[in-house]
């Protein structure tokens, strides 16, 4: 089964080890290689990228390391990919100013 | 613990025993290159500044010129000017002289053309080859090691595997009694909760803030999105979607080791212990800075791959990314990829950065110096004014 590694208990992103297509089964495991989650892709995850854990409204903090590292720009679906298309960054906005 | 490195005449212990070659001004960046052509040791520092430049922006480059003239690594000093520039070449290898005994300038519109100018420098340079060959190394304590560590080319591997490896050597020099030296504000952008528990001192990590403050601001008074170039194209089709993501990464380069100290752009690393230099993201930019800061090595982090070196320290390339370092081999001295497949502990890769640290420091070679990538640009903070 494909691998995404949890950073922090607390995250609400996963990172895929592997590419996953959508519809293929992921195995989320914590840094002590403990299996903590199992779900399915919604959409392809290219190699290191995010995998939504929760469901998530726009607007919403999302969690990586334990941290924030940005928020959600759309509603993200548990099993989505995550990335620039439906997450921004919080910091630097000056296009907001 | 022992290494044998140089000792030099500031008491400060050097890794390498090269000639730098140092152009005040960009216009004679050719001869400099043709002169450390000529001779095996020498490194030309060709940079595109040293004039037009007016009152901090002149003293910056004058200072990290002089900082590399005196850096640990640098056995002798050969300063070649046009002129008529702001950067004097007399009044910087008088500077240098102050921590170095083998130095000479060489001014252009007083010596010649081109070509004589070359054959002179060459010269002089063979001069002080054949007086560092009679060097030796010296067995001397692991404590006088300052280690850049920077990341470049990022990725989702960095984060989860190679700067978790680079602290946990962070932890282990420090616990050592030596020192690291980390910068790249901009991409600390996101990780201030992260630092405020690893600052000894609250005006330390007051520095450290206001310092990203004021990169953070640059984007605001641009009115731009920092998203493209930070994180960069490269880092975004690597996994990382904003730069919270990529700074909460690139923190885990120091581990828990306490951060002793923050200094500006140019300063130096004097405390044992991890000292922040106020960089640019900027690869170059922040070799300078650490480079002049003192470190003698920089560790350097990648996912996405890349070749530089750096004049005055060894740089030594460090990936988790199996595929880059399958596809980039020759450009790395680390494969940090096993982490990630479970092959290996980010303890055992912390041990190994170690390990190669130590024989980095006692003369082997790194991929970039064995490629010949041995780069070098100054870093402008003024706007040209003529």
């Amino acid at each position: 089964m494909k691998r995404a590694i949890l950073l922090s208990a607390k995250d609400t992103v996963a990172t895929a080890l592997q590419a996953v297509l959508a519809g293929e089964n992921v195995e989320v495991a914590d840094r002590q290689n403990r299996i903590c989650d199992r779900l399915t892709a919604r959409s392809p995850i290219p190699q290191g990228h995010k995998i939504a854990l929760r469901e998530m409204a726009a607007g919403e903090k999302i969690i990586k390391y334990g941290q924030v590292i940005g928020q959600s720009s759309d509603p993200i679906h548990r099993g989505d990919w995550v990335h620039t298309h439906n997450m921004e960054s919080l910091r630097g906005r000056g296009d907001l100013v | 613990m022992k290494l044998k490195l140089f000792a030099r005449e500031d008491g400060r212990y050097g890794v390498r025993n090269r000639i730098a070659v140092i152009p005040t001004v960009a216009c004679v960046n050719h001869l400099a290159e043709q002169i450390a052509a000529g001779v095996e040791i020498a490194d030309a520092y060709t940079h595109p500044y040293g004039c037009d430049q007016l009152g901090f922006d002149r003293e910056l480059s004058f200072h990290c010129l002089e900082r590399m003239g005196s850096h640990p690594n640098v056995g002798a000093v050969l300063v070649v000017g046009l002129g008529c520039e702001e950067i004097d070449a007399e009044e910087l290898e008088q500077a240098i002289r102050q921590h170095r005994t083998r130095t000479s300038s060489m001014i252009m519109q007083q010596t010649g053309g081109t070509t004589f100018c070359v054959e002179k420098g060459i010269e002089i340079c063979k001069q002080f080859a054949a007086q560092l060959a009679k060097d030796e190394r010296v067995e001397t304590e692991i404590s006088h090691l300052t280690i850049g560590v920077e990341c470049g080319g990022s990725d989702f591997s960095s984060g989860i595997a190679s700067n978790p490896a680079v602290g946990v050597f962070t932890e282990k020099l420090c616990a050592a009694g030596g020192k690291v030296v980390f910068g790249e504000t901009t991409e600390l952008m996101g990780a201030e909760n992260l630092l405020r528990p690893l600052c000894q001192r609250q005006e330390t990590y007051e520095f450290i803030v206001q310092s990203i403050q004021k990169m953070e601001q640059t984007a605001l008074d641009l009115k731009v999105d920092l998203r493209g170039t930070q994180p960069s194209p490269g880092n975004i089709a690597g996994g990382l979607s904003t730069i919270e993501e990529k700074s909460l990464g690139g923190i885990c380069k120091i581990g828990s080791a306490p951060i002793v100290d923050a200094v500006p752009f140019g300063g130096a690393a004097t405390k044992a212990g991890v000292t922040f230099v106020d960089t640019p993201g900027n690869d170059l930019a922040c070799s300078l800075g650490l480079s002049a800061a003192g470190a003698q090595i920089i560790l350097f982090t990648t996912g996405r791959g890349t070749p530089m070196g750096f004049a005055a320290a060894p740089v030594l390339k460090l990936t988790a990314n199996g595929t880059i370092y399958e596809r980039m081999k020759e450009n790395f001295d680390l494969d940090l990829s096993g982490i990630l497949t479970g092959d290996l502990s980010v303890d055992q890769a912390g041990q190994q950065i170690f390990e190669m640290v130590c024989k980095t420091a006692e003369g082997a070679e790194s991929a970039a110096e064995t490629l010949g990538h041995r780069e070098f640009s100054l870093y402008r903070i003024s706007p040209v004014l003529t």
